[in-house]
């Protein structure tokens, strides 16, 4: 007998190794996969990074009469082709607020050219070999830096990739997210107070379930097209505008609030009701007073969460015209506005070189929002986190 | 881990009387050698001291209260608490003069030579057919279709399943009865060829008809298989058991005869039990 | 605006109304119950019953009032609107106050208007799916009065230029030049969501398994989060990612090697939607797997098998529907996705199978035909439309099976959190 052990053994040895083979085929799935988001990381950060620094020239300003209706008359010619043509736009605008300024001269730190960055920043410009030069020598003599760009989260859209800012997307998101919100947040959750507390279990119920079910999975672009036809075409909502956006979004959201909202319900265990039942409290004193302070943290999470996917979203916003060109901070939930990942969207069409680090940089703005709304859902189901 | 086994002697043995060894039963071949067998989950000692010699060809049936250590005894003769990462053995387990726990052991071999049975029937997600013929294939003890069919035919006959089954042979094992599901698990186990067959409460899931069918099964395959049952029903033990060791907090308080033990218990503990005073 | 500021009027006046109603019940409530008397609820019930009484109805009023203008379409001025339905907010605060009585159950009339409330929120969802369909279905409909269904269904060619002609009367039928075989779209998005699966199965199956059969809990506790950061990436980034970094990268390589590919490959967008689907493949089939119950996997130890061969051929059976149906919700995905093909894949439809050339797909046209300066009313607007239903109808049928397979395995294995 002793012998088939080893015989066993030995037949045994390859299959241990197919054993161990899964076993790093399947560890090395993983390895990849967090490669890939490495990758990503590194390549977004790489590209994007170099967005929140600006290239500023010294010049000097001549306020002449010239400049007054021509701004290009108030720098010298040498720089003119140097400097953003924001820059000589507005010196006419500041000579007629300021009149004193007229015959002074001075010494100012203003935006380069967005060529200029580029070429500080190592990328290939189409700059000629003077104009290198000339750029190379004011670096030399100090002229030349480059500076945090408050302008990237100071500014609106521009054409200019210099005076690109996201400053009115990011406006553009925080009030189409309100829209959502207070849309899908109490509809959200009266759903599934109803669905889990109140609703009879038969047909219709079900029904609801599953509709909701496969609502999360419809393509966000069928959203849009909802968004198209109902809002803009029937009710008249403007189009474009924070208003129409946050309502699509909404209803895109509201299955995600539904589930978690439910999932947090279930998970407050039945000897709480039967407590609240068992001193006099109605169905719905029990679940206000009772299920749902205790549920709250986890539908806070879910809400969060669905927030998060809700700020990410495109698709859906272009269909109903949110990816437009916002050069100023919208003020009105009925005008025409542009958020994050539409603004993303919008730079990363722009055939000029210069907007690729733009893009990389409004994602990196973007990401950090999102990560860091999923974290505070974690941190938030951490925290409140109670095992029955 | 303690590999130095041959020195041990009765001498060393707990105080218990003598209950590990039957001299009387020479004619009996050992089966499985246990000495000082320590277990601890974490910080807690399940298993204290055990000592106890297995005969082959014979049905061995641990009785005890529950959480007494029986069921965590038996998973330590195929290293099924190898599945759980808290545990920690100390002792002997010894089957043909092989240390069970020694590093070089491959647990999977000695799985294959000790075959178990477990409390519910836990048949494979597939075919009556497949749920015998899968293990044997793996382990190239058949290979061509139609040893498959002699294989599976002659497992399911031994478990006493083949005229409930034959006709239905391509259906999935969980369509079966709680009672033929635990029997077709029976045939898949013995379908590999073991020495030992470790049966871990195999009818407490299982209606009374059910149960007397498996009863009478063990009395069948103890013919060919050296069968270890656990057991909290002690009309079971003594109807289908030769021996019977009675198990309390970790430890073997008595081993002897079936016949013996029932009518004249050695210990207060186990007439105790026996008559039903506590457990 | 005129109206903006008549709106809010309404609303301040029908707020006073309410907290007239709050307060004149509650005193009322609380004289009658200083008077001896025993009430059937709390003043406070019966303040906020009043408050419902007041406001309920005649924000019903007015919404009501809105959707019948908006349906057939004529003027009814906003203000003599608001001012009935601030009318009827008085009668509702008459009435409240009036039923202001001992014997009047008024938090049992609260309770089932809040339960009417409540259910009136759950069919929103209802009312959403129906709202695309019908918004689908109707622009669809309007599209195939001027494009025979079987020629959209069955023709290769996709090619609306010249709808503008159609929308003006000039083209007749396909005669006008614009022709809407969708074949071509849908065999591109096919291609695509194929590339992807190929690449999202296989990672995430595995990486799940990993998960839930080998992994020691510490990898476990950070694999986890990090599938999730891949999950909540913005598609339009995974876009950026395909558009400027994978597919240079994959014309390079391929380059390399002597092929020829274009910019706008079907590969990029089909591997970087992988990735995307990776997470959404390896958390269902992390959960699937771990609902398999254990005496499974001590059945085929027990019997000598090794690890691997209990996963590939005991576990991994067992969690099949589990894992199909993720692997189903994952396709929908992929097909239903917009940005990543729209910023990475081409514009050209192209009826190809080499995936390194330029194709498009359905949701590419379907922006195609929303962002250009069409009139609603133009064959190529709508033809984004009948898309979308095609869109619909294939991830909705994917959706369901899906669910009825979980919820099949869910039965099976009695699982609760699936």
């Amino acid at each position: 007998m002793s012998d088939s052990y080893d015989q066993i053994s030995q037949q045994l040895k390859g299959r241990h190794r197919k054993s161990t083979r899964l076993k790093y085929i399947s560890m090395s799935a993983l390895a990849l996969a967090a490669a890939f988001l490495l990758i990503f990381f590194a390549d977004m950060l790489s590209k994007g990074l170099p967005a929140f620094q600006q290239a500023m020239i010294n010049i000097e300003i001549n306020y002449t009469e010239d400049a007054s209706t021509n701004g290009r008359a108030a720098v010298d010619r040498d720089f003119s082709t140097l400097i953003s043509r924001s820059v000589v736009r507005v010196i006419p605008l500041q000579m007629r607020n300021d009149p004193s300024l007229l015959g002074t001269t001075q010494n100012r730190w203003v935006l380069a050219d967005g060529s200029v960055d580029q070429y500080l920043k190592g990328n290939r410009v189409r700059l000629d070999d003077e104009e290198m030069a000339r750029i190379d020598r004011l670096v030399e003599e100090g002229k030349v830096e480059m500076q945090f760009n408050s302008g990237f989260f100071s500014r609106g859209d521009s054409k200019m990739p210099e005076l690109a800012g996201i400053l009115s997307a990011v406006v553009g998101t925080v009030m189409t997210m309100i829209v959502t919100l207070a849309i899908a947040f109490p509809i959200g959750v009266m759903t599934a107070v109803y669905l889990e507390e109140f609703a009879p279990d038969n047909r219709l119920t079900q029904l609801v379930e599953i509709n909701i079910n496969n609502l999360a999975a419809i393509p966000s672009i069928l959203f849009g097209l909802l968004g198209l036809a109902i809002f803009i075409n029937f009710f008249g909502v403007p189009r474009s505008s924070p208003l129409v956006g946050g309502m699509t979004l909404a209803l895109m959201t509201l299955p995600v609030i539904i589930i978690s909202t439910r999932t947090a319900l279930r998970s407050v265990p039945e000897s709480i009701r039967h407590a609240a039942f068992g001193v006099g409290c109605s169905r719905w004193q029990v679940v206000k007073d009772h299920v749902l302070p205790l549920a709250m943290p986890g539908i806070m999470t879910g809400s969060i969460i669905g927030l998060a996917q809700a700020m990410g979203e495109t698709a859906p916003l272009i269909i109903v015209g949110m990816v437009a060109f916002i050069p100023d901070v919208t003020a009105s939930f009925t005008e025409a506005a542009t958020v994050m990942p539409a603004q993303v969207f919008t730079w990363a069409g722009e055939p000029d070189r210069a907007f690729v680090e733009k893009t990389a940089g409004g994602i990196i703005v973007l990401l950090a929002v999102l990560i860091s709304l999923n974290a505070a859902a974690v941190l938030l189901r951490k925290k409140f986190e109670r095992r029955w | 881990m303690n590999s130095q086994v041959p020195e041990m002697s009765e001498q060393q043995s707990p105080a218990v009387g003598q209950p590990y060894t039957r001299n009387d039963q020479a004619c009996h071949d050992l089966s499985i050698r246990v000495r000082d067998l320590n277990l601890w989950y974490g910080k807690a000692q399940a298993l204290n001291g055990l000592n106890i010699d297995l005969f082959q060809k014979n049905v061995t049936a641990l009785i005890g209260p529950s959480g007494c250590g029986k069921s965590t005894f038996l998973r330590c003769l195929n290293r099924m608490n190898d599945l759980i990462p808290t545990v920690r053995i100390e002792g002997l387990v010894e089957m043909d003069g092989r240390d069970v726990n020694a590093p070089k052991m491959d647990e999977v071999a000695l799985r294959r030579r000790v075959g178990m049975v477990f409390q519910k029937p836990n048949p494979f997600p597939k075919s009556i057919f497949e749920n015998v013929a899968y293990a044997p294939r793996m382990h190239d003890i058949v290979s061509r279709k139609a040893e498959q069919e002699e294989l599976v035919e002659k497992a399911l006959r031994d478990a006493g399943l083949w005229n409930e089954v034959k006709d239905k042979l391509h259906e999935p094992g969980t369509s079966l009865s709680g009672g033929q599901q635990q029997r077709l698990c029976i045939a898949r186990a013995i379908a590999v060829q073991p020495d030992v067959i470790l049966m871990d409460e195999p009818t407490s899931a299982l209606d009374p008809i059910s149960t007397a069918t498996i009863e009478d099964l063990m009395d069948k395959l103890k013919e060919k298989f050296t069968i270890i049952t656990v057991t909290h029903n002690m009309q079971q033990a003594a109807r289908v058991a030769d021996y019977t060791a009675f198990f309390h907090l970790g430890e073997i308080i008595e081993y002897n005869d079936t016949k013996v033990m029932f009518s004249t218990p050695a210990q207060k503990k186990t007439e105790d039990y026996i008559s039903g005073r506590y457990g | 605006m005129q109206t903006n500021q008549l709106f809010l009027i309404f609303c301040s006046v029908l707020l006073l109304l309410g907290l007239a109603a709050f307060f004149v019940g509650r005193s009322k409530a609380t004289r009658v119950r200083a008077s001896g008397t025993s009430m059937h609820a709390q003043p406070d019930q019966y303040a906020w019953f009043a408050v419902v009484a007041t406001a309920g109805p005649a924000i019903l009023v007015s919404a009501l009032g809105a959707f019948v203008m908006l349906l057939i379409g004529s003027e009814i001025p906003t203000f003599s609107l608001l001012l009935a339905s601030l009318a009827v907010a008085v009668v509702g605060l008459a009435l409240g106050i009036k039923f202001i009585r001992s014997n009047f159950h008024a938090r049992r009339a609260i309770e089932t208007v809040i339960l009417w409330v409540l259910a009136g929120a759950a069919t929103i969802s209802i009312l959403t799916t129906l709202g695309i369909l019908i918004s689908i279905v109707g622009e669809a409909l309007n599209f195939f009065q001027m494009y025979s269904f079987w020629e959209f269904i069955t023709g290769t060619t996709w090619a609306p230029g010249n709808s503008f002609l159609m929308a003006a009367g000039r083209g007749e039928g396909a005669s006008g030049g614009a022709e809407f075989g969708s074949v071509p779209l849908f065999a591109g998005t096919f291609m695509i969501t194929a590339i992807a699966m190929c690449v999202a199965v296989p990672v995430g199956l595995l990486s799940a398994i990993y998960m839930a059969e080998f992994a020691p809990s510490r990898v476990r506790s950070f694999a986890k989060p990090m599938l999730e950061i891949l999950a909540g990436i913005p598609t339009v980034v995974y876009g950026f990612f395909a558009a400027i970094t994978v597919a240079p990268f994959i014309v390079q390589v391929t380059g390399a090697i002597g092929l020829d590919a274009s910019f706008n490959n079907a590969l990029a967008p089909g591997i970087v939607m992988g990735i995307m689907i990776i997470p959404f493949i390896s958390s269902l089939s992390d959960d699937v797997i771990n609902a398999v119950p254990d005496s499974m996997r001590q059945g085929s130890l027990a019997l000598g098998m090794t690890k691997g061969e209990t996963i590939r051929d005991v576990v991994v059976p067992a969690a099949l529907p589990g894992i199909i149906s993720a692997s189903l919700l994952g396709m929908s995905r992929a097909l239903g996705e917009t940005m990543i093909v729209v910023m990475a894949a081409g514009m050209r439809p192209n009826l190809t199978i080499n995936p390194l050339e330029e194709m498009t797909t359905v949701t590419v046209r379907i922006v195609a035909a929303m962002t250009g300066d069409l009139e609603f009313d133009s064959a190529e607007t709508l033809s984004a439309f009948a898309l979308g239903l095609v869109l619909f109808v294939v991830t909705l049928v994917l959706n369901l099976v899906s669910v009825i397979m979980i919820r099949r395995f869910r039965d099976k294995y009695r699982v609760n959190n699936l």
